[in-house]
């Protein structure tokens, strides 16, 4: 199908070649580079010559060898097929590769991103005669027994439906329906649809950010919690814990659908993921959780610039399922990766570089991506969403750097990892001081009404404890905590308490992986209450020592692991024991 | 005196004369159309063969990189052929017993190696699908490692070291102790020297000697007084060695690269002297995706039986970790083990730094049926007393000894245990999983029993009371 010469090389270095000689070609085509027939993308048109980006290994490529048009833009092919399947960054199907290859990645292979002979059972919706605009539906395939996949109409057609075909087994590439558009030309229908990854697919109308996604992470989910359709900034040094936390959310948050990319980090971490997410049960609907995943994996040592546009293949299957009316959560590992991939083919293209040489459109580009995110009511008139939750990682763990500081403009989620937490083991290593959530205020009326009031007022107190430790611990640190008073080294004793038993949270732990909000919710309630009726009992005459020897202390540091999620029991029994110690302690006081 | 600008055809694709020098590159203008990556030769005056490759290729001019470095070439009189095909090596399980230079040609006096299989040094992505997740536990019978930073089989894990700190003895002694519990298996090692002295490497052939492995070893050096260039391929011939031995002849490979802190350097001059645009401290940008090239050769396959283990070694400027090479190091490998001067200084060997040490892989390879039941919890709970011992430190400093807590003097004592019993010991000294255990917990006896939040109850019945 490829045989168009568009023209010849020119230059090559590296990744980025010079085409010369150039005829018709269009901005973004996707093209084939020498008899290798390496894949590439169009990125720059002037007058007769072009620049390619190729999205593999260019050794060999040698001047004058032909480059070929395939008429279209670098596109994903979106239809029933890619859930639970592994692609690389340009949607080429990583086992269907395999199967070919064997253990490494050849070049210039080429296989469909969705299997062509597998048929999936279409049930129509839409009927003969409707009129149909763009991004309706026109039937189902049950994908997964959890995931009906709407098949719409390609939001950039529209007209009067003449036919569809009736219930049945169909395969991606068979006519399922055909339109008469308004212009009055016919078109066919098929259960896939194309989609070029640089483009946002429209929707009808944002809305606004009201519902948490919930991610079972207590220091997410109970101090910065982000909404469903939100965007999220994880930096942080090497080690600190991007990948474990966005493996975490995308184990246990309640999105319908996760889009994993690994973007220029390590094949052991998505081997990890393919090996764990199979065996995993999602606690909402009792079935694995790969049956509700799709991965990416262009890997460090895979291309860099298939690196780059692994990010844009990830957004648009997120879009695709979004506009069926669904919540798609999209993890992006790292985003620094995608940056860096950016720079470097900016460099071999020889563009005027900005800071720490980057190219001067790297806030665009980052601000482009974001604004994919959000909650959105789809053509089909259903509410979907897109939420980003991507990982920086800034070198030197200097958050100054130009990708930090540009991704802060443009999300409004900050889960900024410690490097001192995480030399310490305390994981996530979420700092509670330098993090913030602008989508707070938005949820509590959600929290409220899920869990009941109590959560934001034990929130806000224990918030406050965490603010007004920082500067007792200056204080201790100039004259050691012996010349505090003992009501304020119970701040210090609450904060440690509550760092311990409930933001510290083991991801091995079967028990601690997650916890629902109902249990986040308790715990934190008890700790809250440790804290208010210890202050009252200080005030009466008792000691530190006395509060920190009571048996129920115990209890709360080990209740997240003792306390299983769908039996809560535990947690009201330690308030209660917590209750009758405070009485106890007060009675002896009075 | 022949004209560059009229280099003359020779065999096809030989040209005589060159148009530039720079540093370790050439410039030759007007050829036939050479692929990006192509390996030349670089024919001196004297007859003398030199191996480069391609940089970057235009229908104008060839730019290419000579391993050996370009001094003595003159611009006139070398001759540079092309061969049309990438930089491979031959490798066979023979090499194993042998010394290579930087491009994997014997300089131990023996024979040219002989083999039907040519590899590209370059290698190809391993396809993440066909990766099999590393976790076998691989005993160093080094307490800092097995029991807190645990390696596993097929795992990347660097030393970050400094100048004058014990690295090399470390590795050494984690080449020869290095075991599978319950197996015969025996590690292959293929090391990398670059741009390290001759004592360097002379260290470590005695080291394996004396162990009476040398016939396992296949070693590669480009040392300090080898063109600096040389370094940037050394890895990559070793590795392709180790590739051969690990997937097609089924052996588990442990690769010891020293100092990568020298290869990134040698590439820092190149990207200089092609007017690259920088990033951080002059390195080139693409370093990151260059070591990454590099590291993610490692690993296992799934249905193949060996594994390539690698244990890179560099030296941080300045003590610095911050400094591009760690740091983009650490971004890549999975953890890290870090050397801490001031522990050296009070001669702790091995001076591993307690927290920011880490093994990534340790989480599925150690436990009930792999190492004890006890060790993820204890290992947890020793970081996590050995991080307020830290800090603990640090208010003793400023407010003094003698104003600390009776529980602060615990944690200064259970501090001082660990650094001199459980993570200090001899350099032939081969520490089974259970010894290193049961000296864990036998330093945890300084804490009272309150303050272990992290182990359960009937691991404390069981290993702390006794
Ligand atoms: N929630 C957690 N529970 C237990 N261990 C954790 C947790 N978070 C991080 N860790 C530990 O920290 C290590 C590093 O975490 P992770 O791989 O997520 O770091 P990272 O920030 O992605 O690093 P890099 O930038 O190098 O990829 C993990 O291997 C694990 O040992
Ligand atoms: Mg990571």
């Amino acid at each position: 199908m490829i045989d168009r010469i568009i023209g010849r090389v020119k230059r090559v270095n590296g990744p980025v070649i010079e085409v010369m000689g150039i005829t018709d070609a269009e901005m973004f085509e996707l093209v084939r580079v020498g008899e290798a027939n390496l894949i590439g993308e169009l990125i720059k048109l002037e007058k007769d010559s072009a620049i390619v980006q190729v999205y593999e290994d260019t050794t060999g490529i040698a001047p004058h060898d032909p480059v070929y048009g395939a008429g279209m833009q670098l596109s994903v092919e979106l239809g029933p097929g890619m859930i639970g399947t592994i692609y690389d960054g340009i949607q080429r199907p990583l086992e269907a590769i395999r199967a070919i290859s064997e253990i490494f990645i050849q070049r210039g292979i080429s296989v469909p991103s969705l299997d062509r002979k597998k048929k999936w059972h279409f049930v129509p919706t839409a009927r003969a005669g409707d009129r149909l605009a763009g991004g309706t539906i026109l039937g189902t395939v049950q994908e997964t027994p959890n995931l009906l996949h709407r098949i719409l109409v390609p939001p950039t057609d529209q007209g009067v439906l003449e036919s569809i075909v009736p219930e049945g087994d169909y395969t991606v590439e068979e006519t399922i329906a055909v339109l008469k558009t308004d212009e009055g030309k016919t078109k066919d229908l098929f259960l896939m649809q194309r989609w070029p990854i640089r483009v946002q697919r429209p929707t009808s109308k944002r809305l606004p950010l009201e519902t948490p996604l919930i991610t079972g992470q207590r220091v997410i989910d109970a101090l910065f919690p982000v909404a469903k359709g939100g965007t999220v900034s994880i930096p942080g040094g090497f080690g600190t814990g991007k990948t474990m936390t966005q493996q975490a959310v995308a184990k246990w948050c309640d999105a319908d659908l996760i889009v994993y990319i690994g973007c220029g980090e390590r094949g052991n971490e998505i081997t990890d993921v393919l090996m764990e997410f199979p065996e995993l049960i999602d606690p909402r609907t009792g079935r694995s959780l790969m049956e509700r995943t799709i991965l990416i994996a262009n890997t460090s040592n895979m291309p860099v610039s298939a690196r780059e546009a692994s990010i844009y293949t990830g957004i648009t299957m997120a879009e695709y399922f979004r506009d069926q009316g669904y919540h798609v959560a999209i993890m992006a590992d790292s985003t620094s990766r995608w940056a860096e991939a950016l720079r470097e083919l900016s460099g071999r293209m020889e563009e005027m570089p900005a800071e720490e040489g980057f190219p001067a459109y790297l806030p665009t580009k980052i601000a482009e991506f974001y604004e994919r995110a959000g909650s959105m009511e789809a053509l089909c008139g259903r509410n979907g969403s897109v939420s980003i939750i991507g990982a920086v990682s800034p070198p030197g763990g200097d958050f100054s750097e130009p990708v930090t500081q540009h991704t802060k403009r443009f999300i409004r989620c900050f889960w900024a990892l410690d490097r001192h937490l995480a030399n310490a083991r305390h994981y996530p290593a979420i700092s509670w001081l330098d993090s913030y959530s602008e989508y707070l205020s938005g949820m509590t009326g959600w929290w409220e009404q899920e869990v009941g009031p109590q959560w934001f007022a034990d929130r806000t107190e224990i918030m406050e404890l965490l603010h007004r430790e920082v500067r007792l611990q200056q204080v201790v640190k100039l004259v050691g905590p012996d010349a505090l008073p003992d009501t304020q080294r119970f701040i210090l004793e609450v904060c440690t308490l509550f760092k311990n038993a409930f933001l510290q949270q083991n991801a091995y732990d079967q028990i601690d992986a997650y916890s629902t909000v109902q249990k986040q919710a308790k715990m934190m309630h008890i700790i809250a209450l440790y804290w208010q009726r210890g202050s009252e009992a200080l005030k009466n005459g008792a000691t530190l020592m006395q509060l920190k020897k009571m048996k129920v202390y115990q209890d709360i540091i080990k209740m997240k692991f003792s306390v299983p999620n769908d039996d809560l029991s535990g947690l009201d029994k330690i308030e209660a024991r917590l209750e009758r110690a405070m009485d106890q302690m007060e009675a002896l006081h009075a | 005196m022949p004209d560059a600008k009229n280099s003359r055809l020779l065999s096809g694709r030989e040209y005589v004369g060159v148009d530039k020098i720079d540093g370790p590159l050439i410039f030759i203008r007007k050829t036939h159309p050479v692929g990006y990556r192509e390996l030349i030769e670089c024919v001196d005056k004297d007859g003398h063969v030199r191996l480069g490759i391609v940089l970057e290729s235009s229908t104008t001019a060839v730019v290419a990189q000579v391993f050996e470095g370009t001094s003595g070439l003159t611009l006139p009189g070398t001759r540079v052929r092309f061969s049309g095909e990438p930089l491979t090596l031959s490798v066979s399980k023979e090499m194993l017993g042998r010394v290579f230079d930087g491009l994997g040609r014997p300089i131990d006096g023996g024979p040219a190696q002989r083999s039907d299989v040519e590899q590209d040094v370059n290698g190809m992505a391993i396809n993440p699908t066909s990766r099999q997740y590393p976790r076998d536990f691989v005993q160093t019978g080094i307490s800092a490692i097995d029991g807190m930073n645990t390696l596993i089989r097929g795992q990347k894990l660097p030393i970050f070291s400094g100048n004058g700190l014990p690295h090399n003895e470390l590795a050494a002694q984690i080449a020869r102790q290095a075991k599978i519990r319950g197996t015969a298996t025996e590690f292959a090692v293929v090391f990398a020297a670059m741009g390290v002295k001759h004592d360097v490497a002379q260290f470590f052939v005695r080291s394996f000697e004396e162990s009476g492995v040398l016939d396992n070893v296949a070693l590669f050096l480009s040392l300090a007084d080898d063109p600096s260039i040389e370094r940037l391929i050394t890895p990559r011939t070793a590795l392709t060695l180790a590739e051969h031995l690990a997937f097609t002849e089924d052996m588990h490979v442990l690769v010891i690269m020293t100092d990568m802190t020298n290869y990134c350097e040698s590439l820092r001059e190149i990207s200089t002297i092609r007017g690259e645009i920088p990033s951080r401290k002059g390195y080139p940008g693409y370093l990151y995706s260059d070591l990454a090239e590099l590291y993610e050769r490692s690993g296992m396959i799934k249905g193949r039986k060996g594994s390539i283990t690698l244990l890179p070694i560099l030296t941080m400027p300045n003590d610095d970790i911050s400094h591009p090479v760690p740091d983009l190091t650490g971004y890549i490998t999975e953890g890290q083990i870090v050397f801490e001067r001031e522990m050296d200084g009070r001669g702790i060997y091995p001076p591993v730094a307690g927290l920011p040490s880490l093994s990534r892989l340790m989480k599925d390879g150690i436990g009930e049926g792999m190492t004890r039941e006890d060790h993820p919890h204890l290992a947890s709970q020793l970081f996590a007393a050995y991080s307020y011992v830290k800090d603990v430190r640090n208010l003793a400093s400023v407010i003094g000894e003698e104003e600390l807590t009776p529980l602060d003097h615990n944690y200064l004592e259970f501090g001082k245990l660990f650094e001199q019993k459980f993570v200090s010991q001899r350099k032939d000294e081969d520490r089974s999983i259970e010894q290193t255990l049961d000296l864990g917990w036998e330093v945890l006896r300084t804490l009272p029993v309150e303050e272990l939040h992290r182990v359960t109850d009937e691991e404390i019945e069981k290993y702390y009371g006794g």
